[in-house]
Parts: structure tokens; C-alpha cells; sequence
């Protein structure tokens, strides 16, 4: 992304053909500044900014400050409001945020490893109804997850298993769009010749799976685990239908359940947002630390040579 | 599927149960049912039989059915179920709150994916132009709020909605400007599109910069040393080359859309524009739960389901046939 000069830029600077285009400075083939795609990115960026820095300055506010004074402005209640919510109820705000660590974390290594098996076997297999399991699997990313939650609350209801840790981990393991992923790293980035070497050498399939083809994927998993994580730690509908009682909720439900009862005591309100601030902290510094596996391409390896 | 090869039926020592100190005569080997595809498919297929199959079948079960109360509706045997065949879905095509419902999702989508997909698609168009400065900061700062959940960012959105806690109500008090109420009847579907739009536009942004990036740039290098301008390489070249993430992101878009909950759930407590039937999965909540109506909520779900599943058919087949195909090659 830096400014990296190549060779074309000295001889288009040169040898180029003085068209009207490119003197109004706007169009061209060099790679010369653009003023107007970096101040509309920085503007996307600022949109995208904003929300983010209100809540960095709103929970630095005391309650009643929240009301009175613009909330752009910072104040010195920061610490206060940290010490207040990790009192309210004995700590149950960080017991949400442990369950989300735990939702999050055990439900997508989970389903990266199932999407893994499922997404290797896809590509590099030839078996009797492939074609038809893949059909199926496309059939169920078009499924739309949050219609599956409530009849998935009254079959989990029959054998006991609502308002359990189970009823918002096990549902969130399959995924069929992390094994159209794995599908597509799988046969991308794992030779055949390789497999046929590990074959020659006598190793298991299942050997061959750990120790060559995983290793390969690894990438393209992290980049499943790392769906399958925003996309369990984001459900609200799942965990909100599934459980009753509140010191099992993820941190989604617990600060809705804040929230509503903020309506009525608006001094919850600064406890509310202090929360949402320190939710948001884990998973911002995560996506920074792994921004890398985001770009992640999904024709990795194979496209260019 | 043609590129895929079969290696399995020809290398030595291809079951794991076969000892390569003991290969198995040729013949054997060769008619010998070949389990391990099956097995890496098991978890899966258990899984997707458990939490997506019978959960649709159940759903389909309950929707055909109906509670009838005899006598005072008292009683172990005051409640049986019967057949009631499409009677749940007739109730819900003819259940103005449900029509409303569907009315506001169908104008929301309207709003939202249009406005999503073009914004990410120009974001991720400046992103791969060689011109554009400081694009990996804006990268990261637009794809970060792909990282709040929506509940969250609802929540933060909501705040500064709130004219009591607003910064630009105190701004446009300050400059004795109308204080704007988005959250009144009329424009809080907008609010609701503009918390979704923050939280998708940067992930739609990565997957189509993520297919721009695997574009071979001598693929419009030349174009551009013939002067072509970057509009003109990013509509002739770079977007049709692109098609399919356009695709699936717009599909993705639309799921997400017509089953949108949190955000107008979590508004909920903020504003008085917010009924419990807002969306039709709101009111599929409030019938299954609420009303303990579990047989109209049922029904209301596959409408929805089936809704989805015809609109990302169709806009398969209108849009482009390839779509899938081509990443399934």
C-alpha cells in the first residue's frame, strides 16, 4: 500500500502521450497522488471512526455529565464508571465477557476443525454423492441462521439442553459457508502431488489430512476460525432466545438487557456504554493483530504464479 | 469439479487401515469401499443433520399444525394439537402486522444493500488504485467496525440518535439549527439502515478488494498505458472480473437484511417508533415466546426462509449462472 515506485512510473512520466485527460491531473496511468480517492477513503474512514470515538469519550462521563454536556467532550469519569460496572451484581458484566471469550473462542476452533475435514474431503475426494452434499452445502448457506434458532430453542427444550452453555455452543459449530471456505483453500493450496507423495511414503489419510494438507490450509482456516468468531461473539438472537438465566449470557445479551433497563433508570446508561467500550476492546485489538488473515484471498496460491 | 483429481483410487496405501508393511492384494484394494471421505464428512453431516435439517423439518411440522383449547382451556387435557394444513399460512398473509412488517423489510432492504454494495465496491475500487494514500489506514478503520457486534453498534448508534445524550442535537442546538429526531416514525428505517451500512460496508469492502487484489495487473497495465483512465479500467476490466464476489456479497447482503433483529431490537427501549412486530422476525419472536404461538411463528418462518431462498435464486439466475459454478471449478 506504501508508495512503492516501479519502473512504469518514470516511463509514463516520460514517454506518454500528452492527452487531455491527463493533463487535467485527475486521470492517468501513473501513479501520481489522487487527492479525491484518499479524502473519500479518509472520509469512509471517519464515518466509520466516529461512533468509536463518541463511545471512548461518552464513558469517561458520569452519569448526570451524559445529560448535560456535549458528549464529544471528555470528562474524568472513565476510571469511576470501570470500578461501578465491575461492581454492578458482583461482576457479572466481566462473567459476560468471559462467556463470550467462551462462545466465541471454543464454538469457532471447533468449527474450523469440522469445516476443515468437511472442506478437504469436498475437494479432494471422489466419492459417491459429492456432488449432491455439495449441493446440499449450498443449499445451507442460503439458510438463513436466525430462522433455525427458534425451532432449534424447542427441539434443544425436548432433551433439556436450553438455558445451558450447550444451546448457544453446539449451534453455532456447523457452518456451511466455512466449509465452502475450507472447500476452496483445500483446493487451492493443497497439491495433489503432494498428497500422491505422502501416499507413496505410506502415510494415512488421516496423517496425510493432519500433518500436510492443514499445515497448507492453515491461512485459509484462520480466516474460518476468524468468521466463525465475529460471527458467534456478534449473535444476539441465538443466545437471547436460548437463555434464561443471566449469568450465562454472552455480553451481547447481557448489555441489551442493560439497555432496557436503562429506559427506566437512565443511570445505567453510563454503565451501558463504559461496557460497550471495554466489549469492543478485545475484538478491535484481535482484528488489528490479525489483520493480515483478512486479506486472505480466496483463490490464494492459485491465481498467480 | 473437473479440476478435481482423483487421487484416491490409485495410490498405494490410501486407507488408513491398510498397513503400508501389508498392502492389501490389488484386486481387493482396488473394489474395496473407500470410507475415509465419509468419515472426514461425518461431524459435519451429524452436525447439519442435528441443528439445520431437523430444525427446518420441525419448523414445517409445527407450521402445519395448530393448539385447539377445548372447554376453559384447563387442564393436562384441555390442549391438543391437530392438522391444520395451511390455515397458519393464510393467517399470516392476512395478519396486517405481519404485511407491515414485510412492507418495511422489503423498503429497508431498498435502503441498505444498494447503498451497501456501491460504497464497498468504490471503497475497495480506491483501495486497489495505485493513487490513493494512507489506503492501508482507511482499510483498517473501515473493515474495524465489522468487528462490533450489531447489538453493540446499535447501541452506539442508538446513543447518538438519543436527543438527550446526541452530540449533534447539542451541535445543532449550539448553532440554532432544527434538532434532528431520527428516531421518529418516519426516518428511524433510516437509522436502522445506517447501523447496518457501518457495520457491513467494510467487511463487503474486503471481499471485493480481496478479489480486485487477485486481478494479474498485466491484465489492465497495458489498458492503462494506452491512457484508459482508472474509471474506465475499473467498469471495462476490473468489475467484470470481479462479478462473482458482487455477487455473493450482494446475496449475503440480502440474507442479512430480511432477517434483521438486533438492530431494531436492541433500538427498541430508545424510542417509542419501535413496535414489537417492526421486523417479521421481531414478530416471529413475539408469536413464538410472547404470545406462545409457536404454530404462526413457525409459519411466519418459512415464509421468510422461503422468501430469502426464492430472492437469492432468482438473483442467481438474472444476475449471472456463473456465480457459483465458477468457484466451483
Amino acid at each position: 500500500m506504501s508508495t512503492v515506485t516501479k519502473p512504469l512510473s518514470s516511463r509514463s512520466s516520460m514517454g506518454r502521450p500528452p492527452l487531455a485527460k491527463n493533463r487535467s491531473g485527475r486521470i492517468g496511468a501513473n501513479d501520481k497522488t489522487s487527492y479525491t480517492s484518499t479524502i473519500i477513503l479518509l472520509l469512509g474512514a471517519l464515518y466509520c471512526l466516529l461512533p468509536l470515538a463518541w463511545v471512548l469519550m461518552a464513558s469517561t462521563k458520569s452519569g448526570g455529565d451524559l445529560f448535560t454536556s456535549n458528549t464529544f467532550v471528555p470528562s474524568g469519569h472513565l476510571f469511576d464508571n470501570i470500578v461501578e460496572l465491575t461492581q454492578y451484581r458482583g461482576g457479572l458484566y466481566w462473567r459476560w465477557m468471559l462467556n463470550t471469550a467462551l462462545y466465541a473462542g471454543v464454538g469457532a476452533f471447533l468449527s474450523a476443525a469440522v469445516s476443515a475435514f468437511a472442506g478437504f474431503a469436498l475437494a479432494k475426494y471422489t466419492f459417491k454423492g459429492k456432488q449432491a452434499t455439495f449441493m446440499v452445502l449450498l443449499a445451507g448457506v442460503l439458510v438463513p441462521g436466525v430462522i433455525l434458532a427458534i425451532p432449534q430453542y424447542f427441539l434443544l427444550a425436548q432433551v433439556g439442553l436450553t438455558n445451558t452453555y450447550w444451546a448457544v455452543l453446539l449451534p453455532q459449530i456447523i457452518s456451511p459457508y466455512g466449509i465452502y471456505l475450507a472447500r476452496i483453500y483445500a483446493g487451492a493450496s493443497v497439491p495433489n502431488e503432494i498428497i500422491e507423495a505422502g501416499r507413496t511414503d505410506g502415510a494415512s489419510d488421516l496423517r496425510i489430512f493432519l500433518r500436510l494438507a492443514v499445515p497448507m490450509m492453515a491461512p485459509g482456516l484462520v480466516t474460518v476460525f476468524l468468521f466463525q468468531f465475529v460471527g458467534i461473539w456478534n449473535n444476539f438472537m441465538l443466545p437471547y432466545i436460548m437463555l434464561g438465566d443471566d449469568r450465562l449470557y454472552p455480553i451481547t445479551v447481557g448489555l441489551n438487557g442493560l439497555l432496557n433497563q436503562g429506559s427506566t433508570v437512565p443511570a445505567l446508561y453510563s454503565l451501558v456504554i463504559t461496557g460497550a467500550l471495554l466489549s469492543i476492546i478485545p475484538l478491535v485489538v484481535l482484528f488489528l493483530v490479525l489483520q493480515r488473515f483478512w486479506k486472505v484471498d480466496l483463490g490464494a496460491g492459485a491465481v498467480k504464479s | 469439479m473437473t479440476t478435481t483429481v482423483d487421487v484416491d483410487q490409485t495410490a498405494p496405501g490410501r486407507d488408513p487401515a491398510a498397513k503400508p508393511s501389508a498392502p492389501a492384494p490389488r484386486a481387493a484394494r482396488r473394489r474395496r469401499f473407500n470410507f475415509t471421505p465419509y468419515a472426514m464428512l461425518a461431524p459435519a453431516a451429524i452436525l447439519f443433520l442435528v441443528f439445520m435439517a431437523a430444525p427446518i423439518v420441525y419448523t414445517l411440522i409445527l407450521s402445519l399444525q395448530k393448539t385447539e383449547v377445548q372447554g376453559l382451556g384447563l387442564g393436562s387435557g384441555a390442549r391438543k394439537t391437530v392438522f391444520a394444513g395451511l390455515s397458519n399460512y393464510a393467517a399470516a398473509f392476512s395478519d396486517p402486522d405481519f404485511l407491515a412488517s414485510a412492507g418495511r423489510v422489503g423498503l429497508y432492504g431498498l435502503i441498505l444493500v444498494p447503498a451497501m454494495l456501491v460504497l464497498a465496491l468504490v471503497f475497495a475500487l480506491l483501495l486497489d488504485s495505485k493513487r490513493t494514500r494512507l489506503a492501508g489506514f482507511s482499510r483498517v478503520v473501515i473493515f474495524l467496525p465489522y468487528a462490533v457486534p450489531a447489538v453493540i453498534s446499535s447501541l452506539l448508534w442508538g446513543f447518538l440518535y438519543l436527543p438527550s445524550v446526541s452530540p449533534f442535537v447539542d451541535l445543532a442546538n449550539a448553532l440554532n439549527l432544527p434538532s434532528p429526531d431520527v428516531l421518529s416514525q418516519g426516518t428511524v428505517i433510516f437509522a436502522i439502515a445506517n447501523i447496518a451500512l457501518w457495520g457491513g460496508v467494510g467487511f463487503n469492502m474486503v471481499v471485493m478488494y480481496t478479489a480486485l487484489k487477485a486481478i494479474p495487473t498485466d491484465l489492465y497495465e497495458a489498458a492503462r498505458l494506452d491512457g484508459a483512465s482508472e474509471i474506465r479500467v475499473a467498469l471495462a476490466i476490473k468489475i467484470p472480473i470481479i462479478l462473482p464476489s458482487l455477487i455473493m456479497t450482494a446475496i449475503f447482503s440480502l440474507i442479512a437484511t430480511l432477517q434483521v433483529f438486533a438492530e431494531p431490537t436492541t433500538l427498541k427501549p430508545l424510542t417509542n417508533s419501535i413496535s414489537s412486530t417492526y421486523t417479521p422476525l421481531m414478530k416471529v419472536y413475539r408469536d413464538a415466546f410472547i404470545r406462545n404461538d409457536v404454530n404462526s411463528a413457525s409459519a411466519t418462518s418459512i415464509i421468510i426462509a422461503v422468501t430469502i431462498f426464492a430472492l437469492s435464486f432468482v438473483f442467481l439466475r438474472v444476475v449471472q449462472r456463473r456465480a457459483f459454478q465458477e468457484e466451483n471449478s
